[in-house]
């Protein structure tokens, strides 16, 4: 009997800052640069406005990597938001570490609206991190995965 | 120590300077005390203090500095901290607190003293570095270091924060209380080691609330996890997702200011040691943004509403501490 090997695809959630990164997910969009289909994205006003129950969220829901993409530090729409986004992703990430969930299941990546080309980079490595790390299983809600 | 601060809380409300008195009454059993009001001099016969009384009392100062008239409140060094930092966030009106500081060297912890094979416990007085704990069976002498409990061990301070006086002696900042000593330990395993510690730990938890609800840096009046909605409102058998995603919601949202009081292990009665995520919290920001203490000092800018421009980035997690 032969077992057919499924390729794993990890699930990618990416929280994308609607004023900067969602704009460079656009831009490489229309300049035809490739980044893996499996990444979803998720609009949101500002990178501050991600609650890191977002990100537990997403886990349990599935996701095999959150990862977080907002304008550069001083190019906050709303000046400081991602100031502020720093710091609880910083503690957020350690935290996630210090309870032995791997780390390199989470990111932040500062992308602006021109970077489509940085966008892409990024989704790219960030698929091909978490496809190492396989599935999420320390962060999983088995009553939400499909049988 | 006892009489005194019920004499002293008879003059204060022999006078009107204060309506009512927060302190401690024994309940049930001499071991489980519980925070209670005293509205008049004659409800104080039931008044103790002893070394049973962990308790935290300052999170009730939020409702109570809401009714008519001034409260007299007793606080021990670390429930000072837990005041301050409440009088931070604007939850205490701080005209209707009267707050009179009591030293304190240390709690005996029950469980210790059960597990000495020590039973029917009566009470407890202190002498030197010994607890005598009387018993149905005579009294029994236990060495204070073994039968304090875990914080009251690791002891950040015995200095208050805020009083308006103080009875018996001001203590110290303890700088040498090794408090984060357990969290490096756990940092330096690997992250399966970690992940297989805090498995045994949080899968206990039966999402009682009780660390939520005594702990005086939850006072959010409704509280994301009693969402009905949420999906992490109980616990289900199904999964381990919740216990994850309670308890480190619960230690973020304290983060910055959580006190380090304490409380929220006192109180688990699964016996998690919740307070190694809340120092982890401490510890990070220590050492990431620079020595905070919450409730120390009401001027400071707590490090989750703070920001400076060269910040470190969110990878700095991947490089530093623990091992791969
Ligand atoms: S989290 Fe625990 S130690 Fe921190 S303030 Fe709340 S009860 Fe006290
Ligand atoms: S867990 Fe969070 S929302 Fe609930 S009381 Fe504590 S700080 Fe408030
Ligand atoms: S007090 Fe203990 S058992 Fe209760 S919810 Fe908190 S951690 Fe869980
Ligand atoms: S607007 Fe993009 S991070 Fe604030």
């Amino acid at each position: 009997m032969q077992v057919e090997e499924k390729e794993f695809k990890p699930t990618i959630v990416a929280f994308c800052c609607n004023w900067c990164s969602y704009a460079g997910a656009d831009l490489s969009g229309t300049n035809r640069l490739q980044y893996p289909a499996n990444v979803k994205i998720i609009r949101i006003p500002c990178s501050c406005r991600l609650n890191p129950m977002f990100i537990l969220r997403a886990f349990q829901r599935g996701a095999d990597g959150v990862i977080l993409c907002g304008c550069h530090p001083g190019d906050c729409h709303y000046t400081t938001g991602n100031y502020y986004a720093r710091r609880r992703m910083t503690l957020l990430f350690s935290m996630l570490d210090f309870l032995g969930i791997e780390k390199e299941r989470t990111r932040v990546e500062w992308v602006s609206a021109a970077e489509g080309q940085k966008f892409a980079e990024t989704m790219n490595d960030f698929v091909a991190t978490v496809t190492k790390l396989g599935e999420n299983h320390r962060l999983e809600d088995l009553r939400c995965k499909k049988q | 120590m006892q009489e005194a601060m019920i004499a002293r809380a008879k003059e204060l409300l022999a006078d009107g300077s204060v309506s009512r008195v927060m302190g401690w009454k024994k309940g049930e059993f001499s071991y489980d005390i519980s925070p209670a009001v005293f509205e008049n001099a004659d409800q104080l016969v039931d008044f103790v203090y002893d070394d049973f009384c962990g308790a935290n009392v300052s999170k009730y100062l939020i409702n109570e500095s809401k009714k008519e008239g001034k409260i007299l409140a007793f606080l021990k060094p670390c429930d000072s901290y837990s005041f301050a930092q409440l009088l931070k966030e604007h939850r205490i009106d701080r005209e209707k607190v009267y707050v009179i500081g009591i030293p304190s060297y240390g709690k005996a912890d029950i469980n210790k003293i059960r597990a000495k094979g020590i039973d029917g416990v009566l009470g407890i007085k202190s002498e030197g570095t010994d607890f005598i704990v009387d018993t149905i069976y005579g009294e029994e002498k236990i060495a204070k270091f073994e039968a304090m409990s875990e914080r009251c061990l690791t002891c950040k301070s015995k200095k208050h924060v805020d009083v308006d006086e103080m009875m018996g002696e001001e203590g110290e900042w303890n700088a040498e209380s090794k408090r984060f000593d357990k969290v490096a330990e756990l940092e330096a395993m690997t992250p399966d080691e970690r992940f297989e510690f805090w498995r045994g730990e949080l899968s206990r938890c039966i999402r009682c609330n009780a660390c939520r609800n005594v702990c005086p840096a939850c006072t959010c009046v409704s509280c994301v996890f009693d969402n009905p909605n949420s999906d992490i409102n109980n616990k289900a058998a199904a999964s381990s997702f919740e216990e994850n995603m309670f308890h480190i919601i619960r230690a973020f949202h304290v983060a910055g200011r959580c006190t380090d009081c304490g409380e929220c292990s006192r109180v688990c009665p699964q016996n998690i040691p919740l307070h190694l995520l809340n120092r982890k919290f401490i510890k990070d920001i220590n050492e990431l943004y620079g020595q905070y203490q919450a409730g120390a000092n009401a001027d400071e800018k707590y490090p989750m509403v703070n920001f400076t421009f060269d910040d470190c980035e969110p990878g700095i997690v991947y490089k530093r501490g623990g091992n791969q």
